[in-house]
C-alpha cells in the first residue's frame, strides 16, 4: 500500500464503487435528463412538425436577432476586456481591488434587477430617456436596448479569464520589448495577446453562450413583438405560453445545440490552457 | 488574484513604467464601467430615491413583497443544501476517482451556466409537471414538483450546480496525500478520515461555493418562473414581483423592489468575498 499509495484507492472498494454510482446517477437525473427531454418533446410530433416549427418565420427571426446581439456584444466585451487587463496587470494605481471587484459586478446583479437599471437609465421617464427621445432616439422595447443589456450581463467574462493570468505572467516580457523599442499595440499584439491567447477564447465562448442564451434582463427591454425584439429565448416563453410546446422546445433544441458546442470549445482551450499556461479557468462566474 | 510581484518598484516616489498605453487603457476601462455598470444602477437607485423614504418602505413592505422574499429565501436555503451535498459528491468523485466517462461527466458539470435558463426552464417544468418522467413517480408518491415551492428549489439548485462543484475540486485536488495517510496508519476508518480530516480542510470552499450558489439562487428568473406557478403569495419569487409591477407600469415600485434585491446582492458579495479569503488563506499556506 505504500509504495502505491494514491489518494482515493484507499477507501474500500465498495464504498468506491457505491460513490461513482451514485454520483453518475445523481447527475444523469439532474443534468442528463433536463437536455434529453429538450430533444423528446421537440420530435414528440416527428420531424416534420419540428421542421415546420423550426423554419417559422418569427422563430427565424429570432435566431438572427440573437445572433445579432451577441455578435455585437462579444467583441465590444473583449475589447473591454483586454483594455481592463491591461491596465490592471501592467500598470500599478491605487483602488486596484476595487475596480476589479466594480468590473465584477454585473456577475452579482439579477439579471431582472439588470435589466430594471437599464429602463430606469434609458426609458422614456428618465431624463436621458426623454433627452434621446426628444432627438428621436428610442432605446427601449427596441433591439438596441436588448444589445445594451447584454453588454451589461456579458461584460466581465472576458476581463475575468485575462486578468488571473496576466497578472500571474508578471511584465518582463513587455517591459524587454518596450526597451527594445516596439510600440503599443505592437506590444499587445506580439508579445501580450499571444501569451493569453487560449484564455481569451475561453472567455469569449462564455460571453457568447451568456450573450446568446440571456433571459431576464433581456425580457426587461424587450416589447416582447414577434418578429421584432424576441431574441430565441424570449420566443421560446412566448410559443411556451401559447401551448406550442413543440415550437418552444424546438427553438430549445437550437439554443441546448449551441450550449453543446460551447461546452466542447470550453473543454477543448480548458485543456490547451492546462498544457501551455499551467493552469485552469477560473471555472464558476 | 495578487499575483504580481509585490512591491516591485516600491522605493521612494513611485518609478514611472516603461509600458505605454496606461492612460488610454484606463480610460476606456473606467469609461466602460462608468458608463456600461454604475450608471445604470445608480439611475435605478435614483429612481427608487425618489419615492421617499414613506412610500419606499410602504412598497417594499408590503405583505406581498414580504412573502416573495421569505419564498425566495427559503427556496434558494433548500437549493443551496441540495446543490452543496451534490457539489461535494461531484467534486470528491472527480477528484479522487478515475473511471469512464469521467471527462465527460467533469465537463457536464458546466452545463448549467451554458444552457439558456428559459431552456432549462421549460426542460425542469416538462420532467417535473404531473405526467412528466420524473414528476409522475413522485406523484405517486404523494410529492407534487411542478407549480409549488419545491419546483422553485429544484430549479434553482440545476443553475447554482457548477459554483459548489468548482470551488471545492481545486481544494480537494491539493489536499496532501500524506495527512490522510497518517490518519489511516494511526487507525481512523473511511468516515474518520473524511469528517475529521478532509472534511475541515474542504468547509471554508464548500461555504465559498455554497454563498455564489445562494447569491445566485435569489437572483434567478429564467430557470424559475416557468416551473414556479407563479400564484402571489405561494410561488411568485421577488424577481417575477418586478416583473409583473413592470408589467403594470408601476415603475416606481419595481425600481423599489429592485433596489431590495441589489442590495441583498451586494451584500452577499461582501459574505462571499470574506468567505473566499478565509478559503484562500486555508488552501494556500501549504504550496
Amino acid at each position: 500500500m505504500t509504495a502505491l499509495y494514491r489518494p482515493g484507492r484507499s477507501e474500500s472498494p465498495l464504498a468506491r464503487r457505491m460513490l461513482i454510482g451514485l454520483a453518475l446517477a445523481m447527475t444523469a437525473l439532474m443534468i442528463g435528463l433536463p437536455v434529453v427531454i429538450v430533444f423528446e418533446q421537440a420530435f414528440a410530433k416527428g420531424v416534420a412538425v419540428y421542421a415546420a416549427s423550426l423554419t417559422n418565420p418569427d422563430t427565424l427571426h429570432a435566431m438572427i436577432l440573437t445572433l445579432i446581439v451577441a455578435a455585437v456584444a462579444v467583441p465590444v466585451n473583449i475589447a473591454f476586456g483586454i483594455a481592463a487587463a491591461w491596465t490592471i496587470a501592467k500598470f500599478d494605481f491605487p483602488l486596484k481591488r476595487l475596480l476589479v471587484s466594480i468590473i465584477e459586478l454585473p456577475f452579482s446583479v439579477s439579471p431582472i434587477v439588470a435589466g430594471v437599471s437599464y429602463l430606469m437609465m434609458y426609458g422614456g421617464q428618465s431624463p436621458i430617456g426623454a433627452w434621446l427621445e426628444a432627438h428621436g432616439i428610442s432605446l427601449m422595447f427596441q433591439p438596441a436596448g436588448i444589445v445594451l443589456v447584454t453588454i451589461f450581463v456579458t461584460s466581465p467574462f472576458v476581463a475575468r479569464e485575462l486578468l488571473p493570468l496576466m497578472e500571474a505572467q508578471g511584465r518582463e516580457e513587455e517591459e524587454a520589448a518596450a526597451v527594445l523599442g516596439a510600440r503599443g499595440l505592437a506590444i499587445l499584439w506580439r508579445v501580450t495577446l499571444p501569451n493569453v491567447r487560449w484564455a481569451l477564447l475561453y472567455g469569449a465562448v462564455l460571453c457568447a453562450a451568456r450573450a446568446i442564451g440571456e433571459f431576464g434582463a433581456v425580457s426587461v427591454v424587450s416589447g416582447n413583438v414577434r418578429g421584432e425584439t424576441n431574441t430565441l429565448p424570449l420566443h421560446i416563453e412566448v410559443l411556451y405560453h401559447d401551448y406550442n410546446v413543440v415550437g418552444a422546445f424546438a427553438a430549445a433544441t437550437v439554443l441546448t445545440l449551441f450550449a453543446l458546442v460551447g461546452l466542447l470549445a470550453q473543454t477543448i482551450l480548458a485543456m490547451r490552457m492546462e498544457a501551455r499556461e499551467g493552469r485552469n479557468p477560473t471555472g464558476a462566474h | 488574484m495578487n499575483a504580481s510581484a509585490p512591491a516591485r518598484q516600491g522605493t521612494g516616489a513611485r518609478q514611472r513604467s516603461v509600458l505605454p498605453g496606461f492612460s488610454l487603457a484606463m480610460g476606456i476601462t473606467l469609461g466602460y464601467v462608468g458608463l456600461v455598470v454604475l450608471l445604470p444602477l445608480a439611475a435605478l437607485s435614483w429612481r427608487a430615491a425618489g419615492l421617499g423614504l414613506d412610500d419606499f418602505w410602504r412598497i417594499v413592505s408590503g405583505p406581498r413583497a414580504v412573502a416573495s422574499y421569505l419564498l425566495t429565501l427559503r427556496a434558494a436555503f433548500f437549493a443551496t443544501i441540495l446543490t452543496v451535498l451534490y457539489g461535494l459528491l461531484m467534486a470528491w468523485v472527480l477528484v479522487r476517482y478515475r473511471f469512464p466517462g469521467r471527462r465527460l461527466v467533469d465537463a457536464a458539470m458546466d452545463l448549467p451556466f451554458a444552457l439558456p435558463t428559459a431552456v432549462a426552464g421549460i426542460a425542469l417544468t416538462a420532467l417535473y409537471a404531473k405526467n412528466g418522467w420524473l414528476g409522475q413517480p413522485l406523484a405517486d408518491l404523494g410529492i407534487s414538483v411542478a407549480y409549488t415551492q419545491v419546483g422553485v428549489s429544484i430549479a434553482m439548485a440545476f443553475v447554482s450546480v457548477p459554483f459548489v462543484v468548482r470551488t471545492v475540486q481545486p481544494v480537494l485536488e491539493d489536499l496532501d496525500p500524506e495527512v490522510e495517510e497518517a490518519a489511516r496508519s494511526l487507525g481512523a476508518t473511511d468516515w474518520q478520515v473524511f469528517a475529521r480530516v478532509i472534511l475541515p480542510a474542504i468547509t471554508p470552499a464548500l461555504m465559498a461555493g455554497g454563498s455564489l450558489a445562494f447569491a445566485r439562487c435569489l437572483g434567478e428568473f429564467g430557470g424559475v418562473i416557468f416551473i414556479a406557478g407563479n400564484l402571489p403569495f405561494k410561488t411568485e419569487i421577488t424577481a417575477l414581483l418586478i416583473f409583473i409591477r413592470l408589467e403594470e407600469y408601476d415603475y416606481p415600485a419595481a425600481a423599489a423592489i429592485a433596489l431590495v434585491v441589489l442590495a441583498s446582492a451586494l451584500a452577499m458579495l461582501l459574505v462571499i468575498n470574506t468567505l473566499q479569503g478565509l478559503n484562500r488563506r486555508w488552501a494556500e499556506p501549504r504550496s
